[in-house]
């Protein structure tokens, strides 16, 4: 089709689609009201069945840890994935940009944001950490703590270092980070069902609602899960980085 | 039973993580043969489950969540005969596309096979559960692993731009399923598959249900590639690798089709059953569309690939059709149907991909008279053209009998249609076999129709897809797969009593009020639905229309490649009304990324009118 | 009163078709992937303003009393899959565009053209 047919078509189409939604929508209850009792059953028993102040976290990992799993995956498979389209192609090598750059002068990363950045690094691994550990206490998790941890890498990148990141990141070590991690989350639903009957069932002890250690293997997989995605986020920004290689005349990265 | 049902989805998963982990500590064929080990064990798990399931739906709740009066807190996998079976033919066709990739990739790394074992964990899954997000959730993993994979020859242009298509356009298909989902849970507050059904059936259809229904359908529709939401299913079949279309076209097209299915007999049967009426016509109409635009489009091509890739789109159509019915006859000739006819495709991409490995181009001219070094290849794509046409003794004869029997009132119009359809992709494969060992047909395609199909030729060559060396000599590990998906789908028809006792099983799939009460664990709401009683004719009755296939199969192929001894008039006049028919036809399917998604609204904003002015 | 209330779920239908409007007109792939990463933001919308309760807090008992009125946990639990997945598509179909550029020098769909046979 033409553009401009294209887009004539298209609009139709979407006011039908609009309407028919919103007419659809005005079946729901209005926003504010929630009568669902999937929720309100759980908001009343989780924390006491299993001792995980963080409900959504409980739902996520426990109730339907099964989903959360298949979600580990479909990042395990995407960053797979990038990794295979992103492959070096015959005839394809590295080469250096100074070709590109044709006698443009790159400037080096300032002093400032290096020290700034490298000085930040510390802080935020800790608190990826911090999330990823009391993921089942308050807000936070494996998800969300890991991808906190993987902008660690970048700030690295940003700061100018990514000579250093390369060598920092030796590709094997992140590739079994990620795997082990994708692969722990399998291997705890195997001992729930050796320990419990079920696949991923809870054999772990609960221990006291409120403390670290607690709400058996919950804290486990969100660890899994904070590693795979940490090393996955890694993952993908280094094979983005690396299609596009720019190394600055002092082989530091430029802007 | 609880590990039985959750092994086929975690023992391939652990194993892809293993294999990415391994990384290039392992040898390529140790990789290999890892990869073909966990595929065949998913295929030993699927018959388990199947002969395990054969009474009754097994039930399994993860993290042992058992539901608490009748309402789910956890996940459930609920799995029946036919999503057993699904999930055995999974494994069946994932261990012969790893055994066919052995010789066919020169180098490849683990992270292929890694790819290939988490698409096979995500379909066990998915043919295995019972609530409708984690259906969701295992749909997105086969889905991006689908992408990727038929991205995976990064040399290609038109790999990068039929994978690009395929993501987005299924993307928006996926949007439209989780969306559909979030308002079925705002209605019910339930994400159990059974548990909706028992809610929704309390009352009668509403603009809710209408849209939510909507919303699921087309989601699904666009997986499965009903028109008018296929326009990007053969740019992306066509330049994936062979492995990979052995399970795109084998399986995950039919999919699409087994979930309208499971969602409408589970979730949408209690409120929409007054309106069986109106649904019927519209599944009829939308099944018949697309059997006769993938057929015409396949008898129109002459890329090996985007023809089997069209033959695909069309055989789904018939797939539907049997759904169309909202009968258990009608849905136990579709499940036999799909299982025999996508491991007859199966083969025929195998097939396809001997070709390309062996001679380096895929375009019918260019193979024309080559095979004869191949003679052997040739009797198989024979077979299986007739395994699409639906002849005895293959498993789709059986299928087809069946979903003419469902058909009831309209038997004869639904016989006509399979005939006429399955008569064209089975027209198509017999003249490319005729081309290509026999020498037969003209050597160049006169007319203007066809000579879009040289300049895209020479176009390809351009962008270095005919750059392929022909390679060594095809080994055992490509011949076999072969052989035994081809027999597979014999097998199916040849096992006595097949068709009745999938009629059964189909029985039990549409019974809404079974269905739940097994899954929650609550006495029934309504009386069970009998089996209708069995009877040996259908076989009988089938079998002059099956004979009409293959006659008009070999007809049709005979036609196109002796045109040129018809008179002239009669070529001339046959012309006029063919060519510019098939050039609006091709036009329309431009491979734009624009076109696709436009048409996937226009079929969202169509279907949405006659949904909401019939079903309430 | 009908709009403000349901105004949530306008919202959503409205990133929705806008955000597919973006992908069908654009003439750059990576601002048709934006766009289509907009378009999945309408299910995060939807999900969350389903489960959303008036005056109620977020379901982390750590220092609320345990039957304090909270929102829905599933919703947020369902709303964070879904933000995985969208996010690993998105990185995906970056993937394929840059590969795109790398062979054709043109991010420009319209300039694709689909292999005839």
């Amino acid at each position: 089709m033409r553009p401009a047919t294209r887009r004539r078509a298209f609009l139709a189409a979407a006011a039908v689609v609009g309407g028919l939604l919103v007419w659809g929508m005005g079946g729901l209850p209005p926003a504010g009201v929630y009568n669902g009792p999937y929720g309100l059953v759980l908001n009343q028993v989780a924390v006491p069945e299993r001792h995980a102040t963080n409900v959504v976290a409980a739902v996520t990992f426990d109730y339907r840890g099964i989903d959360t799993m298949g979600e580990e995956f479909i990042l395990f498979a995407a960053v797979v994935g990038v990794a295979i389209l992103l492959r070096t192609m015959r005839g394809e090598a590295e080469h250096e940009p100074e070709e590109e750059v044709r006698g443009r002068d790159v400037p080096g990363t300032s002093n400032a944001v290096r020290v700034a950045g490298l000085a930040m690094l510390g802080p935020i691994v800790l608190y990826g950490i911090y999330v990823v550990a009391h993921g089942h206490l308050t807000p936070g998790g494996g998800f969300q703590g890991g991808v906190v941890l993987a902008t660690g890498a970048l700030l690295v990148y940003l700061s100018g270092e990514y000579v250093t990141l390369r060598r920092v990141r030796p590709v094997n070590a992140v590739d079994r980070a990620e795997a082990a991690g994708a692969g722990a989350y399998v291997v705890i639903g195997l001992f729930g069902l050796v320990a419990g009957g079920s696949f991923l069932y809870n054999a772990l002890p609960l221990g006291t609602t409120g403390e670290l250690v607690s709400a058996g293997t919950i804290l486990p997989i969100n660890v899994a899960v904070g590693l795979e995605v940490a090393a996955g986020f890694v993952l993908l920004l280094s094979e983005f980085l690396e299609q596009t290689l720019v190394l600055g005349a002092s082989g530091r990265t430029g802007p | 039973m609880p590990a039985l049902a959750a092994l086929p989805v975690a023992v391939p998963l652990l194993v892809a993580a293993a294999l990415v982990g391994a990384g290039t500590l392992l040898r390529r064929r140790v990789a290999d043969i890892v990869a073909i080990v966990t595929a065949a064990t998913v295929t030993g798990f699927g018959a388990a489950l199947l002969a395990r399931t054969l009474h009754g739906e097994a039930v399994v709740w993860f993290g042992g969540w058992t539901p608490r009066s009748g309402i789910a807190l956890g996940v459930a996998f609920a799995i029946d005969p036919i999503g057993a079976g699904m999930v055995t033919l999974a494994g069946l066709l994932m261990t012969s596309a790893l055994t066919f990739s052995w010789r066919y990739f020169e180098t490849v790394g683990t992270l292929f096979h890694s790819l290939m074992l988490l698409l096979l964990a995500a379909v066990a899954g998915f043919c295995s559960s019972g609530d409708l997000f984690n259906m969701f959730v295992f749909f997105e993993l086969m889905s991006v692993a689908a992408y990727a994979l038929a991205g995976y020859k990064i040399e290609d242009l038109g790999s990068l731009q039929g994978a690009l298509n395929f993501a987005v356009t299924n993307s928006i298909g996926a949007m439209m399923v989780l969306s559909g989902t979030a308002l079925l849970y705002g209605r019910t507050g339930a994400l159990n598959l059974a548990q909706i059904g028992v809610s929704l059936a309390s009352a009668p259809s509403d603009r809710l249900v209408v849209v939510a229904f909507l919303l699921l359908l087309v989601g699904f529709f666009v997986k499965a590639a009903v028109v008018p939401f296929h326009f990007w299913l053969a740019d992306a079949y066509a330049v994936a690798p062979t492995p990979v279309c052995v399970l795109l076209a084998g399986l995950l097209s039919e999919l699409g089709v087994y979930a309208v299915a499971r969602v409408y007999w589970t979730v949408f049967s209690g409120p929409l059953e007054q309106h069986a009426a109106p649904l019927h016509a519209l599944l009829f109409a939308g099944a018949t569309l697309t059997a006769l635009v993938g057929g015409v489009m396949c008898t129109l091509q002459h890329h090996l690939a985007r023809l089997m890739a069209y033959a695909t789109v069309s055989h789904v159509g018939l797939t539907l059709l049997g759904i169309a019915v909202l009968e258990p006859e009608g849905l136990a000739g579709a499940a036999l149907y799909a299982a025999a006819d996508g491991l007859v495709k199966a083969a025929l991409f195998v097939l396809v991909g001997i070709l390309a490995h062996r001679f380096g181009t895929l375009y019918e001219l260019e193979l024309r008279g080559r095979g004869r070094e191949l003679r052997w290849a040739a009797p198989l794509l024979v077979l299986g053209a007739l395994g699409l046409a639906g002849a005895p003794p293959f498993g789709t004869f059986v299928g087809k009998a069946l979903i003419e029997e469902g058909a009831h009132g309209a038997a004869h119009w639904v016989a006509a249609l399979i005939t006429v359809v399955s008569a064209m992709t089975a027209g198509a494969v017999l003249r490319v076999t005729g081309r290509v060992f026999g020498g037969w047909g003209p050597r160049s395609l006169g007319g203007r129709d066809v000579a879009s199909a040289e300049e895209a030729h020479r176009q390809a060559a351009e962008e270095g897809e005919e750059l392929r060396a022909p390679r060594s000599l095809v080994g055992p590990s490509m011949i076999a797969p072969v052989l035994v998906l081809l027999g597979a789908s014999v097998a199916i028809g040849l096992v006595p009593g097949l068709s009745d006792r999938t009629v059964v099983v189909a029985a039990r799939f549409v019974d809404r009020a079974g269905y739940a009460a097994t899954v929650l664990g609550v006495p029934r709401a309504a009386p069970p639905v009998t089996a209708p009683v069995p009877h040996g004719g259908r076989l009988v009755a089938a079998a002059p229309w099956a004979a009409a296939a293959v006659a008009l199969a070999f007809a049709g192929a005979w036609a196109a490649l002796f045109a040129n001894q018809l008179p002239r008039t009669i070529r001339r006049r046959v012309r006029r009304i063919v060519v510019p028919a098939a050039r609006g036809l091709r036009g329309l399917h431009s491979g734009q990324l624009g076109d696709s998604v436009t048409w996937v609204m226009i079929g969202t904003a169509g279907i949405g009118v006659l949904l909401a002015a019939t079903l309430r | 009163m009908k709009p403000l209330e349901y105004l949530p779920y306008l919202v959503a239908a409205w990133l929705f078709l806008v955000g597919v409007y973006g992908v069908v007109t654009s003439r750059n792939l990576i601002h048709a992937v934006t766009c289509l990463a907009v378009a999945q933001s309408s299910t995060y919308v939807l999900l969350l303003a389903i489960g959303f309760r008036r005056d109620a807090t977020a379901p982390i008992f750590f220092d609320v009393p345990l039957g304090t009125r909270a929102v829905d946990p599933v919703v947020a639990s369902l709303a964070l899959t879904d933000v995985v997945v969208g996010s690993t598509v998105t990185a995906l179909l970056l993937a394929l565009a840059v590969q795109i550029h790398k062979r054709l020098g043109t991010l420009d769909p319209n300039e694709l053209r689909s292999m005839k046979g």
